[in-house]
């Protein structure tokens, strides 16, 4: 049977506001598998808490929602379990910079084989606007009425840092140009982050489309050095592309054997080990 | 003859004082005593006063005496901290070294054990010393210990091992030569059974690669930490993994991934790991997905007493989350239990498709003991209900699977990843039976009574175990590693003619209340005896409903494991 795009999709309706940046990436994450060739059994989107996080829901393939911050441990266990599966985790910048940063560090330094999509619109869209961690410096919104005073993150850095072996960079503003990275973070046989400026048009009144139109930068090529990546990422605050791509093995031993085989012969060894 | 004594040795932390035990313990296990033991220390890897309290015995007991027969000093402060239990007339052997002092109802033997260790090759062996001048005093052969020697240091050579027999020897005729081969402090010979020697947590990771596990991601913690360690050693051989996380919310969140990948998968911590733990494991009950998380308790609350017994979690593992899920809790209390109740963990996760709570205390989990043969044959794997292919939907897949199915059990097919015709949405949002979010009051009722049904009316077989007098005046009821102590405590009471009944909980969520009723019968008097400081078993027993007009509760939580006089002290005043 043929692929089509209808096989990823399962006639839930979006109930995100008209214009969300979010439609985009769920449109994106169909048409890429679809090239790819990976058929919607064979995968799971695994989505965190937001408006982001509702993506699992509107697609056609399995999809697991799961709450505030821990997209990427739920996906990791998916990913250790079945090496056979394609796994995507999808969220906010609230979700994935904020209360599950920690988790971020250690998915990028464990390098096992799964993509993560940001849905990064600088605010909390769900819960109606609040600053996010990636907020600008001065950003005014109900929780910081004075103008944000914290730094941002910089989520390209940490992965960077922490030792992240795929590092791009898309924009709901640009489709086409969003589903060729897509498909290259879901063929890199590690972890992938890509993030997506992805637009709040409710509550994010500065970081708007046009604000992304102006300011994106067309990065051809990964940078080669890590002085080239820092180099880009201070000249250019909004690359868009794959900036970063090494190999390093994964995370060794992913096969999991089957639940219903008791290893009787290793048993009784470790069983005569315990003989005191 | 002595049918039983207890033998203890104490020093700083990291000078061998567990070796010592450890090697006088298995030693004795493989001559085909009974050996139960205890470990006292601290949250420090050097320094600081440790000891290993070793129970040696012709019948099994699973609990530590009040008293020492035998104490094995490498310093003055072991002396002084556990001089006052060594019985009237008991024996201390003591290093030399320090010039030790003992207070007159002991024996004391001087030793030169580190002089002799040193003479012999390196003063480390003067562990090895001790252990000579320990069988001489118990009437035991040097060569009891030959067999764990050539074991241990095999790898070293042969000079080693040569090397450490003699010291053995040297210290047995030093001892000898003193007149400390005493008929009075004799072991009774044992008839040579081989039997296993392990702790909680060595059954436990036994248990769980014979259950099927093959997937746990964890984050140390003490006494937890070795399940995890034994898992990694194994699980290559079975092609399972271990992953360790930044935190336990990354643990019990990889393990629900794994567990909906299709894999048994599992954790374990203690109570500050389980707090971390209460949101995920909301989700695997509102996504009924079947995850086993074990939980060692220690002392709490906060960092509390890390290395000390406690069992005051009871309360978190059952209310511990927000909102309401159906959840199981199972509570072994021996090395074997902690064994097949890991098998017992995994089906009845995956026939319920909730998460599933294994508690030990650190006294289970830690302390080794020996342990009857484990039956792989008792081990069977049941997975569930999984769709079967007639439940799959043709392709094309046009709408989504009923994952969540409303069925009169409650109970709905599970399908994994990879299954053409199984595609489904999994929320921790309210959902409907495809698993898509809706928050309707109808759908909202639909499916938390599906739910709630999968453990309606349910009570786990043996969540209580009855013994002793079935017309008892007083039941005492225990749970977890206090077993043995409360089993001995009732023992005595009944030898001296009063009646006395033992139930044991072996599971508290779906609470036993049924089985509780029967086993307290026309008890007179109920007594609860627990590790913590309010009664949480006891207030489970009137929270659901286990009336009787006279309760009382016996706690401690000192950070020690009762003793059997304790309790027998106790409810011999209750009569
Ligand atoms: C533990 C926890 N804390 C708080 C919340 C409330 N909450 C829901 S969504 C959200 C913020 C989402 O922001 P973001 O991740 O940026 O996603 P967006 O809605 O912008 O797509 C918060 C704080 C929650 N669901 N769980
Ligand atoms: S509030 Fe913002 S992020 Fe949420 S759906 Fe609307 S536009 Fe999208």
């Amino acid at each position: 049977m043929t692929l089509d795009l209808k096989a990823y999709e399962n006639g839930n309706r979006p109930t995100w506001c008209p214009g969300c940046g979010d439609y985009a990436v769920l449109k994106v994450i169909q048409r890429a598998l679809l090239e790819l060739g990976i058929a919607p059994e064979d995968v799971v989107l695994v989505s965190g808490i937001g408006c982001s996080g509702k993506i699992s829901h509107y697609f056609g393939g399995y999809g697991v929602h799961t709450t505030h911050g821990r997209v990427l441990p739920v996906a990791q266990g998916i990913a250790a379990a079945r090496p056979d599966i394609a796994v995507i985790a999808a969220g906010g910048d609230g979700d994935g910079y904020g209360i599950g940063v920690g988790h971020l560090v250690h998915a990028v330094r464990r390098n096992l084989p799964l993509t993560y999509v940001v849905m990064d619109n600088g605010v909390y869209g769900n819960t109606k606007g609040q600053t996010s961690p990636t907020s600008p410096t001065g950003y005014r919104s109900s929780t910081s009425p004075h103008g944000n005073a914290d730094e941002p993150v910089h989520p390209l850095r940490l992965a960077w840092s922490a030792g992240a072996t795929f590092i791009g960079q898309g924009f709901s503003g640009d489709i086409r140009h969003l589903v060729e990275l897509l498909k290259q973070a879901v063929s890199h046989p590690g972890f992938a982050l890509v993030n997506v400026f992805s637009p709040c048009v409710v509550f994010n009144k500065t970081h708007d489309y046009a604000f992304y139109r102006r300011s994106v930068f067309y990065q051809e090529t990964p940078a080669r050095s890590s002085a080239e990546l820092i180099q880009l990422l201070e000249t250019h605050p909004f690359p868009l592309g794959v900036l970063w791509r090494t190999d390093r093995p994964a995370a060794a031993r992913l096969e999991t054997g089957p639940a219903d085989a008791v290893p009787s012969d290793c048993m009784r060894r470790w069983l005569r080990g315990t003989l005191g | 003859m002595l049918e039983q004594l207890s033998w203890k040795v104490g020093g700083q932390q990291g000078e061998g004082v567990e070796s010592t035990g450890e090697t006088f313990a298995v030693a004795l296990n493989r001559q085909g005593y009974y050996v139960y033991s205890f470990r006292h220390f601290s949250s420090r890897i050097k320094g600081g006063h440790s000891n290993d309290k070793v129970r040696v015995s012709l019948k099994q007991y699973r609990a530590i005496t009040d008293h020492t027969d035998v104490l094995l000093a490498f310093d003055q402060e072991s002396i002084d901290l556990n001089v006052g239990e060594v019985r009237e007339g008991g024996i201390v052997i003591a290093d030399e070294k320090f010039n030790p002092k003992a207070p007159d109802h002991v024996r004391l033997f001087v030793v030169p054990l580190t002089k002799i260790a040193e003479e012999c090759g390196s003063a480390i062996m003067k562990n090895m010393v001790s252990l000579g001048a320990s069988a001489c005093v118990l009437g035991l052969p040097i060569n009891i210990f030959a067999e764990v020697v050539e074991e241990r240091f095999r790898r070293k050579g042969q000079k080693i091992v040569d090397q450490n027999m003699l010291a053995i020897q040297r210290g047995f005729e030093y001892v000898k030569e003193l007149g400390g081969a005493l008929p009075e402090f004799a072991l009774k010979p044992a008839d040579g059974t081989r039997r296993l020697f392990m702790m909680g947590n060595d059954a436990i990771a036994l248990g769980a690669v014979a259950a099927g596990a093959r997937v746990m991601p964890a984050y140390p913690i003490t006494p937890a930490s070795d399940v995890m360690e034994s898992l990694i050693r194994k699980f290559p051989k079975v092609g399972g993994v271990v992953v360790q996380t930044e935190d336990e919310i990354a643990a019990i969140n990889m393990a629900i991934g794994a567990a909906y990948g299709g894999a048994r998968a599992m954790t374990a911590t203690s109570g500050p790991g389980l707090s971390l733990m209460m949101e995920a494991i909301g989700l695997a009950g509102m996504t009924e997905t079947p995850v086993v998380i074990v939980d060692t308790q220690r002392g709490g609350p906060s960092t509390g007493l890390p290395t000390k017994q406690e069992q005051s979690d009871l309360l978190a593992a059952l209310f511990g989350t927000h909102g309401e899920i159906p959840k199981i809790v199972l509570n072994p209390a021996t090395t074997e239990e902690c064994f097949y109740m890991m098998g017992d963990a995994f089906n009845l996760a995956e026939k319920y498709q909730c998460p599933v709570i294994v508690m030990t205390d650190l006294q289970l989990s830690l302390s080794k003991q020996t342990t009857e043969p484990l039956d792989l044959s008792k081990v069977q794997i049941d997975r569930g209900y999984l769709a079967s292919e007639a439940d799959l939907l043709p392709a094309p897949q046009t709408e989504e699977f009923k994952r969540y199915k409303v069925t009169e059990s409650g109970i709905s097919p599970r399908v994994f990843p990879g299954t053409k015709g199984g595609i489904h949405k999994v929320t921790g949002v309210e959902h409907l039976e495809s698993g898509r979010p809706n928050e309707t009051s109808r759908n909202r009722k639909i499916q938390m009574e599906k739910r709630m049904r999968k453990l309606r009316g349910v009570e786990i077989p043996n969540s209580v175990v009855r013994t002793g007098d079935a017309d008892a005046d007083v039941v005492i009821i225990g749970i977890g590693s206090n077993v043995g102590a409360i089993a001995e405590a009732a023992e005595r009471l009944r030898s001296e003619g009063l009646k006395v009944g033992h139930a044991h909980v072996h599971a508290i969520l779906p609470f036993p209340k049924h089985q509780l009723e029967a086993a307290i019968g026309s008890a007179k008097k109920v007594l609860v005896v627990e590790n913590n400081a309010t009664g949480q078993l006891r207030h489970l027993m009137s929270f659901f409903g286990v009336q009787h007009e006279s309760v009382d509760s016996l706690l401690k939580y000192d950070g020690g494991p009762f003793l059997p006089s304790e309790i027998y002290q106790h409810v011999k005043g209750m009569f």
